[in-house]
C-alpha cells in the first residue's frame, strides 16, 4: 500500500507542478481579475504539493521532526504570501508565489538529502525573508538610491578584494569569509550592489567617458573574481554588465565589442588556467576520466537518466552519489527523484520569474529603476542557466548554485533581497499610478 | 509623477523615446535568453529520449543495482535462444545466477557476483528492466513481488564456441569468430577459463593467481600479444600504399638469415626461401624479405597506417578490452625498425583487434562495429530493442582489401597456412609465430576468413607457447570453419 501511495503521489506532484507552471505562463495573457484567480489557484496547488511531499518524507523517515518542520514551513509560506498582500497591495503576487514555490521545492529536496541542512536553510530563509520583506518599505522612503553609485561600486570592490586576500578556499576557489563560526560569501551580495552601481552610473549619463569609467570598474569586479578562481560569478557579472550596457546605451557597437572581448577573455582563461581546461574537458568527454574529473558530471547524468521523465520517487534514488548535490547539482537530485518533467517545470518557473522581471522593467519610465530591475533579472537568469546547464552537461560546469533551491545561506539571502528589490520597485510604480 | 517632477516636458519626451528604444533592446535580449532556455530544455529532452539508455547502462552507475529489488535479473541467451546465464529463484526467494555452460562462455558472458564483466556488465541495464504486460507488472509490484527482467539474445553461436573451446584443448589462448559483413561476434573463447558458478569460492585464489594462469583475464579482448608475422598484413598494406604501381616488382633472395650491418634477422627455423616476389614472400612469411622491405618504408607513414587500423586507439567494443600498441617512431633505430616490420619489438595487439582488421579486409575495407547483443526480449517473447549492424570505419580502400585478400589466399594455397587448405571451402589467412621471451616457444597466430571470395566468417586464433601458428593455431581455425561450412548453407 505504501508503495502504491508513494508512486501515485509522485505522478500527482508532477501533474500539480505542470498545472502550476501553466498558470505561471497563462498569467501573461490574463486580465486583471483573472490574474487574481490564477494566483489563488497557484497557492492551493503549492500547499497541496507541499503536503503530499512531506507525507512521503514522513512515511519514509518516520521522523517526528519532519512533521514539526513541515508545520513551520507552512506558517512561513502563509506569512510570506499574506504579509506581502496585506502591506503591499501593489506587489506582484505571482512573484511572491514563485519565490514560495521555489523555496518549497528546495526544502523538499534538502529535507530528503539532509534534515540538518534543510533546517539550517529554513532558519536562514525565515530570518532573511522577514528582512527582505522590509525592502519595499525602505525603497519607498529612500530617494537617494540613484545618487550614490560609488558607494555601491567601492563597497563591492572592497568586499571582493577582502575575499581575495583572506577568503577560505573551497573546491579550489576563494569564495567565503568566516567570522564567529558563520561563513559568508560576499560575492552573492556584491551582485546586487554591482547592479545598483551600473544602473546608477548609466542613469546619470551614457556618454563615452561614463561608459569607460563604468566598464573599468566592472572589469575590476570580474578580474578579482577570476583571480579568486570564482569563474562562475565572474561570468555572471560579465554577462550582466554587458546586458545593462546594451539596454542603457542601445549601442550595438558596445555589445559587439563586449561580446568579442568576452570570447577573447574566455580563450585566455582557457590557456592560462588549468582548472578551466579541466572543466572543459570534463564537459566534452566526462567518460574519458570517469574516476576523477568526469565523476561529478557522469554521476549527475546517471541520476537524471535513471530517474527519467517521471523520476524514481522520493527516497528511491541515490542522489547522495553526486558530489556537492545539495548545492551546485541540486537540479540533478530533483530530476532523479521527482522526475525530469518536474525539473523542467522548475526551470520554467525560474524563466517565468525572469519574464516577470522584464515586464516590470519595461513598465519603468525612470532609467535607474528600469536598468536595476533588468540587471537583477539578467543576473538571476544567468545564474539559473549556468547552474542547470552545468548539471545536464549542456555547458561546462561552473559551480554556481540554483537560486532559492540550492543549499547555501548567502545565495538564498541575496536572492531573497534581489526579489525584494524588484517587488519594491514594482510597488513604487503601482503607487505612482494611483 | 514624482520620479520626473523636476524635469521639463521636453526632457520627458526625450526620456520616453530613449525608454522606448531601451525597452526594445531589453526585449531583444529577453528573446535570446528564452531561445537559449528552449534549446537547453530541448537538449535535456534529447538526452532523455535518445542517449539515456546508453548513458545509464554503465558499471559506474550504482543506481542500477537497486533495480534488482523489483526485478529478477533476465537471462543471457545464445543467438538461437539457448540459455547461457539465468537467475534461479529458490523457495525462500533467494537468487542464484547459474551458468549452464560453465567455463565455455565464462569470459564473454562474464559474471555479476563480484562486480560485473562481459555481457553481464554490458547488458546489465536491459536485464534489470521488465517490459512484460503493464497490468501484470503493476499487480505484481503492488503485491510486493518481483517481475521477470528482459532477456538478452546475443550473437553468440553455441556450436562455434564449443568447437573453438574443444579445439584449443588444454592450451592457453583465445579464439574470436566474427561475421565480417555485420560485425556480429559469433564466438569468443579465452583459455584457461574458470567456472562462473563457483566464482565466490574460487575468487581469492584466482585473484591472487596462485597457479599463474590469469584465469579471469579475457585473453580474446584484453590479452596483449606481440603480433609476429600477423603484423605483415600492416607492413604489406603500407608497402602497397607507398608503391602503388611498383609493389609487384618486389624481389628478394632469402638464404634463411638476413643481415643488415651488425644485425641479423632469421626466418622461422632458418628456412631459406630462395628467390621470391612479394606474394611469395608474404605467403612464406619470410622475415628477411619484410625486414628489408621495412627499412625502405616511411616510419611516420607506417605509424599513421597502423593508427588508421586502430592501433593506439579505442576500440568500438562494449566489453572490457586493451588498446593495441604501435610504438615505432620516425627516429626509431635500425634494430627496432627491423623488429617492428616482422611483428616483434614493442608492438602489441589483442586477438579481438586482429579479428577486426581481418574482418575489414574481408568486407572490402569497411569495418563493421563488432557487437554481441542482437536484441532484447521481454519474458512474454516480444522484442523490446533490436540492435542492428553499423558501419564503424573505413580502414582501407576496396582495392587494397582485394589485393590483401589475394595475398592471404596465397598464404593458404601455397604458404604457411596449408593446415586450412581444403576442398570444401576457400580460405584467405595469415599465420604468425610470435617470440615473446628468449628460449621459450613462440605464440602461434592464425587469422583469416572463408570463403575467400565471398567471406562469411572471420576466425582469429592465438595459442600461447605452442610453436608455429601454421601448425598450432591454423588447425583450431579449421575446426571452427568445418563446423560452419558443415551446416550446408
Amino acid at each position: 500500500m505504501i508503495n502504491l501511495f508513494v508512486d501515485c503521489s509522485r505522478y500527482l506532484m508532477i501533474l500539480m507542478m505542470a498545472v502550476y507552471t501553466y498558470l505561471n505562463f497563462r498569467y501573461f495573457s490574463a486580465g486583471e481579475e483573472q490574474r487574481k484567480g490564477l494566483c489563488s489557484w497557484q497557492n492551493r496547488i503549492m500547499f497541496l504539493m507541499h503536503f503530499l511531499a512531506y507525507m512521503i518524507i514522513y512515511i519514509k523517515t518516520e521522523d517526528p521532526r519532519m512533521a514539526v518542520f513541515y508545520g513551520a514551513q507552512v506558517l512561513f509560506f502563509m506569512a510570506y504570501i499574506l504579509l506581502y498582500r496585506l502591506f503591499y497591495p501593489g506587489s506582484s503576487r505571482i512573484l511572491a508565489n514563485n519565490v514560495c514555490m521555489l523555496l518549497c521545492v528546495g526544502f523538499i529536496i534538502l529535507s530528503r538529502l539532509s534534515f540538518g541542512r534543510a533546517a539550517r536553510q529554513f532558519i536562514i530563509v525565515a530570518v532573511s525573508g522577514a528582512a527582505a520583506w522590509l525592502i519595499p518599505m525602505i525603497l519607498g522612503r529612500v530617494w537617494q538610491l540613484s545618487k550614490i553609485p560609488w558607494v555601491y561600486g567601492l563597497t563591492g570592490l572592497g568586499l571582493l578584494t577582502a575575499v581575495y586576500f583572506v577568503g577560505d578556499t573551497s573546491f579550489g576557489a576563494q569564495l567565503s569569509i568566516s567570522a564567529a563560526g558563520v561563513s559568508v560569501q560576499p560575492s552573492e551580495f556584491v551582485k546586487i550592489l554591482f547592479v545598483l552601481f551600473v544602473a546608477a552610473m548609466f542613469y546619470r549619463s551614457t556618454g563615452f567617458k561614463q561608459v569607460l569609467v563604468t566598464t573599468a570598474v566592472a572589469a575590476a569586479h570580474v578580474l578579482i573574481l577570476v583571480a579568486s578562481k570564482d569563474l562562475g560569478s565572474g561570468l555572471i557579472f560579465f554577462v550582466t554588465y554587458l546586458a545593462i550596457l546594451f539596454a542603457a546605451t542601445s549601442s550595438w557597437l558596445y555589445l559587439g565589442a563586449g561580446a568579442l572581448s568576452g570570447c577573447g577573455a574566455a580563450v585566455v582563461a582557457y590557456r592560462l588556467f588549468s582548472h578551466v581546461r579541466v572543466r572543459v574537458s570534463a564537459w566534452k568527454n566526462p567518460w574519458a576520466d570517469i574516476d576523477n574529473t568526469g565523476y561529478q558530471i557522469t554521476q549527475s547524468l546517471f541520476a537524471i537518466g535513471t530517474g527519467g521523465w517521471l523520476g524514481m520517487g522520493l527516497y528511491q534514488g541515490m542522489p547522495g552519489k553526486i558530489p556537492v548535490v545539495s548545492k551546485d547539482f541540486v537540479f540533478a537530485a530533483i530530476s532523479e527523484e521527482m522526475g525530469a518533467m518536474f525539473a523542467v517545470c522548475v526551470l520554467l518557473i525560474c524563466l517565468g520569474c525572469f519574464l516577470q522581471f522584464i515586464m516590470i522593467a519595461c513598465e519603468m519610465e525612470a532609467a535607474f529603476y528600469r536598468l536595476t530591475v533588468f540587471g537583477l533579472g539578467i543576473m538571476y537568469i544567468t545564474q539559473v542557466f549556468l547552474a542547470v546547464g552545468g548539471t545536464i552537461k549542456f555547458i561546462p560546469s561552473t559551480g554556481v548554485t540554483l537560486p532559492l533551491i540550492s543549499y547555501g545561506g548567502s545565495s538564498v539571502v541575496s536572492t531573497l533581497i534581489l526579489f525584494g528589490v524588484v517587488q519594491g520597485v514594482y510597488v513604487l510604480k503601482r503607487e505612482e499610478e494611483e | 509623477m514624482r520620479l520626473f517632477e523636476k524635469k521639463t516636458s521636453k526632457k520627458q519626451d526625450s526620456a520616453k523615446n530613449s525608454a522606448k528604444k531601451s525597452n526594445k533592446n531589453i526585449l531583444r535580449l529577453t528573446y535570446m535568453i528564452v531561445v537559449l532556455f528552449v534549446v537547453m530544455i530541448g537538449y535535456e529532452g534529447y538526452f532523455l529520449f535518445f542517449q539515456r539508455e546508453d548513458v545509464i547502462n554503465n558499471t559506474y552507475n550504482a543506481r542500477l543495482d537497486s533495480f534488482s529489488d523489483r526485478v529478477v535479473r533476465g537471462k543471457i541467451r545464445s543467438s538461437n535462444g539457448t540459455v547461457l546465464a539465468e537467475t534461479l529463484v529458490g523457495e525462500a526467494g533467494e537468487e542464484t545466477r547459474s551458468y549452464p555452460y560453465g567455463p565455455v562462455f565464462a569470459h564473454v558472458v562474464g559474471y555479476s557476483a563480484r562486480g560485473k564483466t562481459g555481457l553481464e556488465a554490458a547488458g546489465n541495464f536491459y536485464m534489470l528492466r521488465s517490459h512484460i504486460n503493464l497490468v501484470e507488472r503493476t499487480v505484481r509490484e503492488l503485491g510486493g513481488g518481483k517481475n521477470p527482467g528482459d532477456d538478452i539474445y546475443t550473437t553468440l553461436d553455441v556450436e562455434l564456441q564449443q568447437a573453438a573451446w574443444d579445439a584449443l584443448g588444454d592450451r592457453k589462448g583465445a579464439v574470436v569468430v566474427m561475421e565480417p559483413d555485420t560485425g556480429k561476434i559469433l564466438a569468443m573463447v579465452s583459455k584457461p577459463g574458470y567456472d562462473p558458478n563457483t566464482l565466490n569460492q574460487d575468487w581469492d585464489w584466482m585473484v591472487e593467481d596462485v597457479d599463474n594462469q590469469a584465469r579471469l583475464l579475457n585473453r580474446a579482448a584484453q590479452g596483449l600479444y606481440p603480433p609476429g608475422s600477423v603484423f605483415k598484413l600492416v607492413a604489406l598494406l603500407e608497402y602497397i600504399r607507398e608503391n602503388p604501381n611498383g609493389y609487384e616488382d618486389f624481389h628478394f633472395d632469402c638464404d634463411g638469415i638476413y643481415e643488415e650491418g651488425e644485425y641479423s634477422i632469421q626466418c622461422f627455423n632458418q628456412t631459406a626461401h630462395g628467390s621470391m616476389n612479394l606474394k611469395e614472400a608474404f605467403a612464406n612469411s619470410c622475415n628477411g624479405a619484410f625486414a628489408s622491405l621495412g627499412l625502405r618504408l616511411d616510419k611516420g607513414q607506417t605509424r599513421k597506417t597502423a593508427e588508421e587500423l586502430l592501433y593506439n586507439s579505442q576500440l568500438p567494443l562494449a566489453i572490457a578490452y586493451s588498446k593495441s600498441l604501435f610504438q615505432l617512431k620516425e627516429d626509431g633505430d635500425v634494430w627496432e625498425t627491423l623488429q617492428t616490420y616482422i611483428g616483434q619489438g614493442k608492438t602489441q595487439v589483442t586477438p579481438m583487434h586482429t579479428a577486426m582488421i581481418t574482418a575489414a579486409i574481408a568486407n572490402g575495407g569497411i569495418l563493421m562495429k563488432p557487437y554481441l547483443m542482437d536484441h532484447v526480449e521481454h519474458a512474454g517473447g516480444e522484442t523490446v530493442r533490436q540492435f542492428t549492424p553499423q558501419i564503424e570505419k573505413n580502414l582501407m580502400t576496396a582495392e587494397e582489401a582485394a589485393i590483401l585478400t589475394d595475398m592471404m589466399a596465397a598464404v593458404v594455397t601455397m604458404g604457411t597456412g596449408s593446415a586450412v587448405n581444403t576442398e570444401g571451402y576457400t580460405v584467405a589467412g595469415k599465420t604468425g609465430s610470435a617470440e615473446f621471451e628468449k628460449g621459450r616457444e613462440t605464440h602461434g597466430w592464425f587469422t583469416g576468413f572463408a570463403p575467400a571470395d565471398q567471406p562469411e566468417l572471420v576466425v582469429t586464433v592465438i595459442v600461447e607457447e605452442s610453436g608455429s601458428g601454421g601448425k598450432t593455431a591454423a588447425p583450431v581455425a579449421r575446426a571452427v570453419f568445418d563446423v560452419w561450412f558443415g551446416r550446408g548453407f
